[in-house]
């Protein structure tokens, strides 16, 4: 079959790329846009040109909704993609190279795990999540310390050997980062967990992934729809596919982790 | 048996190690280039510091940098009366830094132990911190002493809190009834120590209660621990209004100042420890409805609506206990994936010529005015003229025949330039202990030598030797080599 597109058709596919690529604009408050989304919706010609479209200057088209707008993603290589070491790198390094960027990813990780709590969370398209700085650093420190009372339970020594530092836990290089340190200008200094999580949160608030509400807790901000879609469709499997190759995590356990299953009997 | 770790050796190399810095502070103490602080016992400060900081710790604060080198300052004093109080203060700064370990990334310390496991002798990381810093919910900085902080200081090492805490009180009860005060004195410290490190165990139960009602198991772990608690603070609360009642005649009917004073320091140590006490079980108290609160708010949601990943129990847990190493990968991917694109940012000729001609933003948000500085004119610190100099140079440029001290001097007088005679004989008695080091160094060709044959100098002005006085040529090593 032969699909025939007009110049007109293929300059409003890549106009509701365009779109996608501004983040804090969303159909609602754009007549132009709102009629893309849904011509995107109705139109299976148009879905396909604006895929092709996406496609060839090295994007994906994760979901177009009337929520969102058009959620994008870089394939890899592109031109569009944010890579970890040009994020990491903006952060003062003295340390290691790579515990820092394992901190930062660690960061974004715990920010997606308390903006969406339960797995119902991230598939419920109306539920919004709040996170805020001291939740988040809370939060990465509560698990720590839960692995470590397991590995107190196991009565393993499991400290860290002296001569192979890459095999330290993460947890462990989090615990021992401080999580605020006194700045001679009363700022959070940038290297302590708190100012890596403020850090994240104001760029993840750049990207339309979060919108600020208050100043509460270090700065407390909400979810978005786009958010939600990132993570679902793209980020959570991209991560789990890592640790499954690494056979840490058993699929089975779905779920399993969520306490609040058990209370049901209560 | 050989093969099986040696928990106990292990654990006492740990203690030891977590005293190693209050011993670095006296060991590096006669570095500190502000200050002879030889005379300061840097040890016994930090201690001090850590006690004032425990002390000041209760639920949600802790003590403040400021607060802490306040309550310092007299036992420094004390120290050293005759130094200024600002040195007391840089002191105290210095040895709180340094507990805290400002500098590291990490801000805290690290020693090296060996522990042998089935794999063989190997050497682990013990990494622990003294002070450490948090932040406020106001957003303020705080201090509090970390368990191997109060671990040091209250020197029980590896002991269970709920014992430790049965026997200080048995013995206090025993101390005073012989009337023993300082010894009472002693436990009843340690006592309030025990108290403070036992409610730090509990808080940090509660906030991880408060924050995530699914991390902490509720059936059965917190109520057990909430009724032990409350257990041991009513154990506690009659135990010590009972020392109370008993210090307290003590403290009135004695005759003698001195124990009447210790009696009173233990009346309030005391008092102290219950009030602790009241704050814990009003605590315990809330904790209950604290937990219902956040059930409310986190707790209801449907079975899943499709199939997704728990993010906390299948990602995060996961990648936080995989080692560094293996860790990158799967959090990069997910920050990858989840940070979104950005449009690379190419600005067009047109709005480059604007960007560039456009006024620089007021940062006034940032800084303060900058307060423009009052610079008063430098003094003139050349005693001898630029002509001088030159005309020295001239007259002690001696390559072959050394020459007298009296001889150039004359000279110099002749010429009529003042200050030139007093420049010469300078110059000479600094030749007298030539720089040959550095003249190499900096590549200098010659140096003038002085050389006393013990002649002494006949001069109106001068009084010494009569110095005699030649230039060397320097022979360069490198530039020998260069040639050859």
């Amino acid at each position: 079959m032969a699909l025939s597109h007009s110049s007109v058709d293929a300059e409003a596919a890549a106009r509701l790329v365009a779109f996608g690529m501004r983040p804090k604009q969303l159909p609602a408050r754009d007549v132009v846009y709102g009629d893309l989304v849904r011509r995107y919706g109705e139109d299976n010609a148009f879905k396909a040109l604006t895929h092709a479209v996406a496609a060839g200057l090295g994007l994906m088209v994760l979901e177009v909704n009337q929520q969102a707008g058009a959620v994008l993603a870089a394939t890899d290589e592109s031109v569009f993609e944010i890579k970890m070491d040009s994020y990491a790198r903006q952060a003062k390094i003295r340390e290691r190279r790579e515990t820092e960027k394992v901190l930062h990813g660690l960061i974004h990780l715990a920010t997606a795990a308390l903006g969406y709590p339960r797995p119902d969370d991230l598939a419920n398209d109306t539920y919004i999540g709040r996170v805020s700085v001291e939740q988040v650093d809370a939060m990465v420190r509560e698990a720590a310390r839960m692995l470590d009372e397991r590995a107190a339970v196991a009565e393993a020594n499991n400290d860290p050997l002296a001569d192979a530092p890459e095999l330290e836990q993460a947890w462990r290089a989090y615990t021992r980062r401080p999580a605020a340190a006194a700045t001679k200008d009363g700022r959070l200094a940038a290297d302590t967990t708190r100012g890596m999580v403020s850090r994240a949160l104001r760029f993840l608030a750049d990207q339309g992934f979060l919108v600020p509400v208050s100043d509460e807790q270090g700065g407390t901000y909400r979810t978005t729809p786009r958010y939600q879609i990132q993570v679902r469709e793209l980020a959570a499997d991209a991560a789990f596919d890592d640790l499954l190759a690494l056979d840490v995590v058993a699929v089975a356990t779905a779920g399993g982790t969520l306490r609040a299953a058990a209370s049901d009997t209560l | 048996m050989t093969g099986l770790a040696d928990e106990g050796l292990t654990r006492r190399l740990k203690a030891l190690a977590c005293t190693a810095p209050l011993h670095d502070l006296d060991a590096r103490k006669a570095k500190l280039d502000w200050a002879d602080a030889t005379i300061y016992q840097m040890a016994e400060i930090a201690l001090h510091t850590i006690d004032q900081v425990t002390i000041a710790m209760d639920f949600d604060t802790g003590a403040g940098h400021d607060e802490v080198i306040d309550r310092l300052l007299p036992f420094i004093a004390q120290q050293a009366p005759s130094r200024m109080p600002e040195e007391h203060v840089r002191v105290a700064k210095w040895v709180l830094d340094n507990l805290i370990n400002v500098g590291t990334t990490d801000r805290g310390f690290r020693r090296v132990y060996g522990s042998i496991g089935p794999g063989g002798y190997q050497r682990r990381q013990f990494d622990f911190k003294l002070l450490v810093e948090l932040a406020a919910r106001d957003g303020e900085v705080y201090l509090r002493a970390t368990d191997e902080a109060i671990n040091v200081l209250v020197g029980a090492l590896d002991t269970d809190v709920e014992s430790a805490q049965i026997a200080a009180e048995v013995k206090l009860e025993n101390l005073i009834n012989r009337g023993r005060l300082a010894d009472a004195k002693l436990a009843a410290e340690q006592a309030r120590y025990r108290t403070v490190q036992y409610g730090e165990t509990l808080r940090a139960k509660l906030d991880a209660t408060r924050r995530d009602v699914r991390s902490v198991d509720w059936e059965r772990e917190v109520p057990e621990l909430l009724d032990s608690a409350l257990s041991h603070i009513e154990a506690r609360f009659r135990a010590e209004n009972a020392i109370l009642k008993n210090i307290t005649t003590a403290r009135d009917e004695t005759e003698d100042l001195d124990r009447k004073r210790r009696a009173a320091e233990l009346v309030d140590i005391v008092g102290d420890c219950i009030r602790r006490h009241t704050r814990l079980q009003s605590r315990l108290a809330d904790a209950g409805a604290v937990f219902r609160a956040e059930q409310d708010r986190q707790q209801f949601s449907g079975p899943p609506q499709r199939a997704t990943l728990d993010l906390f129990g299948q990602l995060l847990v996961p990648t936080l206990g995989l080692p560094l190493a293996d860790a990158v990968a799967p959090v990069e991917h997910f920050f990858h994936a989840a940070a979104g694109i950005t449009a690379p940012v190419v600005p067009s000729l047109s709005s480059l010529v604007s960007l560039l001609l456009r006024p620089a933003p007021e940062r006034d948000q940032l800084v303060g005015e900058i307060p423009e500085p009052e610079l008063m004119p430098a003094e003139v610190s050349d005693k001898f003229g630029d002509d001088v100099w030159r005309r020295a140079d001239e007259l002690l440029d001696l390559p072959e025949v050394p020459r007298r001290l009296s001889g150039l001097l004359e000279e110099a007088r002749r010429s009529r330039q003042p200050g030139l005679a007093a420049l010469v004989a300078l110059r000479a008695v600094h030749a007298y202990s030539p720089g040959v080091g550095a003249a190499r160094r900096q590549g200098d060709r010659s140096v003038l030598l002085a050389v006393d044959d013990g002649t002494l100098l006949d001069d109106p002005e001068f009084g010494g030797a009569d110095l005699l006085l030649s230039t060397a040529s320097v022979e360069r090593a490198d530039e020998e080599e260069e040639v050859a």
